[in-house]
């Protein structure tokens, strides 16, 4: 069945209808309740089911626009790849509408009108949909542009506040060398292949050389809104000064589209990948991994923390497409195609945990007006259901069995272990070294977020407003709930996940995993069932099994009187009553982590000393403060701006002020452009 | 179907036996410190009576607090299904791989930790802090000595790389060799054994494991004392059965089964000598000395892991 023009247009109109129904709602705030935000579900839901269409019949399908001037022609194309992005935005794009609304009354009576929020929201998703959908660089540009700037909107939606300005005016800057960089890389694709479409770029004949500089452009580019270290420092910045539905939206689903683009320049257009950028790809996804995951272990305000664990996990998706890239290129290509469907599992599954992190953080901070760790505590039981789907986002994203972020990992573990199958010895030595980074990373991932969920929705509430918290509205639930249920069912049902992405490597690289789905829907095993096998539902059968052996014990002891509970104080030592500041806080429980890999990051730990009045040596009070800052800027943006300084400097001197001076550089460049031109 | 039930019978055989590993080792122990020891079955009777005896419970205990010890003790036994103990080739073996299995270990842990800091005391939240940094450090050295024993065997599933060491015959392989020694300061990590964390001391400022389950009391904590046995018995069996795997039953007839069940029972006391014998010599470490501990037995499956692609693979 073919996806007909209307049916794309109108899966990309709906989101513009919303933005533009939404410039009503400063008069009408109603609006953004029952037409802004449902229309943009509906759009949602729309991508869902294409993308879903597309990537489960395989194929592909091309679309011609004409929305500008009348020849140049918008090549629009829509293949498994692009569907499974599709699907992966339409998904939380369908999650925040049902979120937003609850979420927006916030902003009902502040000083920031809705509409803006309503407007550039719905340009966003727009623009998201165009990238995905893309057949030309010139359509992918402009459709990027429109995703940067009104993204850029969004982060300074709260624009009152400097540092919001600030972060911003980061991102602006940032995004755009990274699209200049984008640009280049398409440039020198359109260069050889003598057109702006994909289709003449994929025909492009390259050399090395220049295939080389294409790739290192985009990569550069994309990992710049991806946000791989060194360029993500934007990252943690923007993010978490959003209003929380659009950072689960940037979170999730943009830094996607980067992994996005990446993938289709490097796997699609450029194509005969050469083995050595796989190596830079995944050293520079394993630096980004630990060094995502050791500055969100030290973040005490809870988006900021989900920022920089977002670094971490595009940096796990990176180490994934290093080791397909390095397995394609030394001719492994079944390695090579385990590594990219581990990728693209990663990508689908970050999308659906950290969206439901950001939602459920943003829940958190609505209701209780507090984002800072230290200051939460117990909120577990005055917003259950909030705190039980925000523990399955912890449990998802730090990895563990049954639920989805664990069988990604599995997957790339079982990519890098196979590495015996390549005959250089500094890659066999390469690799493992990026499955032990993976593992420390995923280690010390579950040790952030058991800090996280423990310090926030544990123990007892820390200040007045935590304690008084009530859940949220039905929406703010319901949307977490659904992104929980498909966190579950990602990692309960491996086997058809895997299946569906087959047909997106099938179509790109012409392999697909045989055996990985060849033993049924129980069993997922990748290369084959001797080397490794998995099976997601039994264990989830195992588990509830267990769970209903246990109910079953614990009610037939209960009317025996054995199974009595007695409630009463904490124990606390004999002395009086515990206190909320007796608890752990969040810097102490990442202080040994701190401790050990201190070295790493930039620290500036104040202690205070209040002294006794009578008893100098014994401390009355003492205050600790610990301010972490990205060691990056340090290490490589001041260097960066001082260079750049020395060569303002340098080419200042030619501003001396004569015109003949002037006059002579004017009769120079004229000479030199003749000389070029003849 | 036999087969089924065998692998169901090895799962249960692990839970039963687990707390007589415990007694053994205090036994030894016992004998080497010149005190008198309890009877094997002490560990049994502690746990009927806890069993037995009422739930304590903090009045700010979510349902988190309540679950932990069932999901504890639910993913330690799942664990245990996906080690071989007097057989291999089960089919249950195929369901979970080690990195599987090191995945339920980690989700146990990450449900213990939780506890830990439920109530708010300040004790669990540092038990959790330590416990999780600790196995932060650990594994990646567990998944890396395993990584060599995968590459080894080039598999992932704990029965073949059994098998493959089988077949292999009697021979020193030095990438064999780092990992068991890593494996071996890893199980001492990770089961809470001196010189990492000392299982017989409460309330003192050292203290890891037994801090995260202090407010525990009744059925919560007999479950939770049940699996840490699990835990550390199945640790025994992994280092026993892969890298000394002889005795073990590659057909299930009786007679073979018979002399597996022997040969593990002689392989785990053997072991448990050790054992007691390591944590009598030695003396409990510093906090953070651990992490060098850890980046030894790090360091070692990585030389291990290097031997093994620079030397074997041809």
């Amino acid at each position: 069945m073919e996806i007909s023009n209307s049916v794309l247009l109108t899966m990309l109109l709906l989101p513009v209808a919303s933005a533009l129904l939404a410039l009503a709602a400063d008069t009408k705030p109603a609006i953004m309740r029952w037409l802004v935000f449902p229309l943009l579900g509906v759009g949602g839901i729309m991508g869902v089911l294409q993308g879903a269409h597309i990537l489960l019949q395989g194929g592909s399908q091309s679309f011609l626009f004409s929305p500008g001037l009348p020849w140049l022609h918008w090549h629009l194309r829509l293949d498994p790849l692009a569907g499974f992005f599709l699907l992966l935005i339409g998904i939380v794009v369908f999650a925040v509408s049902l979120f937003a609304p609850g979420y927006a009354r916030e902003f009902e009576h502040s000083k920031q009108p809705l509409s803006v929020l309503g407007l550039f929201t719905g340009l966003f998703v727009t623009g998201m949909y165009l990238v995905i959908l893309a057949d030309d660089a010139f359509a992918f540009m402009v459709a990027w542009e429109v995703m940067s700037l009104s993204s850029y909107f969004l982060v300074a939606y709260q624009h009152q506040n400097a540092a919001n300005r600030r972060a911003a005016l980061l991102y602006l800057l940032m995004a755009h060398i990274g699209a200049l960089a984008i640009l280049l890389g398409f440039g020198v694709l359109a260069g050889f292949g003598g057109g702006f479409t994909f289709d003449l770029m994929r025909a492009a004949p390259l050399n090395l050389t220049w295939a080389s500089i294409a790739f290192g452009l985009g990569l550069l580019g994309f990992g710049m809104k991806a946000g791989l270290v060194p360029v993500h420092v934007w990252l943690p910045e923007a993010h978490p000064v959003a209003p929380s539905h659009i950072s689960a939206l940037m979170s999730a689903v943009m830094l996607k589209v980067a992994v996005y683009g990446f993938i289709r320049l490097t796997f699609d257009l450029i194509g005969n990948v050469h083995w050595s950028w796989g190596v830079a790809v995944l050293v520079i996804g394993s630096i980004t991994a630990l060094y995502g995951v050791l500055y969100a272990m030290l973040q005490t305000d809870m988006k900021r923390l989900l920022a920089y664990s977002s670094v971490e996990n595009i940096g796990i998706i990176f180490i994934g497409l290093g080791l397909s890239l390095t397995f394609f290129g030394t001719g492994n290509h079944l390695l090579g195609v385990l590594g990219l469907v581990a990728a693209l599992y990663h990508s689908l599954n970050h999308a659906m945990f950290k969206s439901l992190l950001f939602l459920g953080a943003g829940t958190v901070i609505q209701r209780s007006h507090e984002r800072d760790l230290e200051r939460m505590g117990g909120l577990l039981s005055r917003m259950p259901w909030t705190g039980a789907f925000f523990l399955i986002g912890c449990i998802s994203i730090s990895a563990l069995p049954p639920f989805n972020g664990f069988v990604s990992e599995w997957l790339i573990f079982q990519t890098a272990l196979q590495v015996g199958s390549i005959h250089s010895g500094v890659l066999r030595a390469v690799i493992p070294i990026a499955a032990i980074v993976l593992a420390l990373t995923s280690a010390l991932a579950a040790a952030c977020f058991v800090r996280l969920f423990g310090i926030a929705f544990l123990g007892q509430p820390r200040t007045r407003h935590v304690r008084r918290v009530r859940e949220a509205g039905r929406g703010m639930v319901w949307s977490q709930g659904f992104l929980a249920l498909l966190c579950l069912l990602l990692g309960v049902l491996p086997t058809l996940t895997v299946e569906a992405i087959n047909h997106i490597s099938f179509s790109l690289t012409g392999y697909k995993l045989q055996a990985a789905t060849a033993h049924g829907w129980l069993w997922l095993t990748p290369m084959s069932a001797d080397i490794a096998s998995y099976s997601a539902p039994l264990v989830m059968l195992a588990i509830l099994l267990a769970f209903a052996a246990w109910a079953l014990m614990y009610f037939v002891m209960r009317p025996t009187g054995k199974a009595n509970t007695v409630h009463t104080d904490a124990w606390d030592c004999g002395f009086g009553p515990l206190t909320p500041r007796m608890q752990y806080t969040a810097t102490a429980f990442s202080m040994p982590v701190q401790r050990i890999f201190g070295s790493v990051c930039r620290l500036q730990e104040d202690i205070e000393r209040l002294p006794r009045p009578h008893l100098q040596t014994e401390a009355e009070s003492i205050r600790y403060q610990l301010q972490v800052e990205d060691s990056m800027w340090r290490w490589f943006y001041l260097p960066v701006v001082k260079l750049l300084h020395a060569a303002a400097r340098r080419a200042g001197r030619i501003q001396s002020g004569h015109l003949r001076h002037y006059l002579l550089y004017s009769f120079i460049t004229l000479i030199l452009l003749l000389w070029l031109v003849t | 179907m036999i087969d089924w039930l065998l692998a169901l019978s090895q799962a249960m055989l692990f839970a039963l036996l687990a707390p007589l590993f415990t007694a053994w080792v205090r036994r030894i122990k016992c004998w080497l410190q010149n005190r008198r020891s309890p009877a094997l079955l002490q560990p049994y009777r502690d746990l009927r009576r806890l069993f037995s005896k009422h739930v304590v419970m903090a009045h700010n205990a979510s349902i988190i607090f309540r679950l932990t010890p069932y999901i504890i003790a639910a993913a330690t036994l799942l664990a245990a299904v996906a080690v071989p103990l007097i057989a291999v080739n089960l089919p249950t073996a195929a369901i979970a791989d080690v990195i599987v299995m090191a995945g339920f270990f980690a989700l146990a842990r990450f449900f213990l930790a939780l506890a830990g800091m439920d109530i708010g005391t300040a004790f669990g939240g540092m038990g959790s802090s330590r416990e999780m940094t600790i196995a932060a450090l650990a594994e990646p050295a567990m998944l890396m000595a395993i990584f060599t024993l995968a590459m080894v065997a080039s598999s992932t599933n704990l029965s073949t790389v059994i098998s493959h060491v089988l077949a292999d015959g009697l021979v020193l392989r030095p990438s064999l060799l780092f990992a068991f020694l890593s494996l071996v300061l890893v199980g001492i990590a990770e089961t809470g054994r001196i010189p990492v964390d000392n299982p017989a001391t409460h309330l003192e400022l050292t203290m890891i494991h037994e801090a995260m389950i202090l407010e525990y009391s009744g059925r919560h904590l007999a479950l939770i004392e049940w699996a840490s046995q699990i835990k550390l018995m199945l640790y025994g069996v992994l280092i026993a059965n892969i890298f000394f795997p002889w005795g073990i039953a590659e057909t299930a007839d009786a007679l073979s089964l018979a002399i597996a069940f022997i040969a593990i029972v002689f392989k785990l006391m053997l072991l448990g000598i050790f054992l007691a014998l390591g944590e009598t010599v030695l003396a409990k470490m510093r906090l953070f000395r651990v992490p060098a501990f850890l980046v030894l037995a790090l360091t070692l499956s990585v030389i291990g892991l290097l031997s093994h692609i620079i030397l074997e693979i041809n």
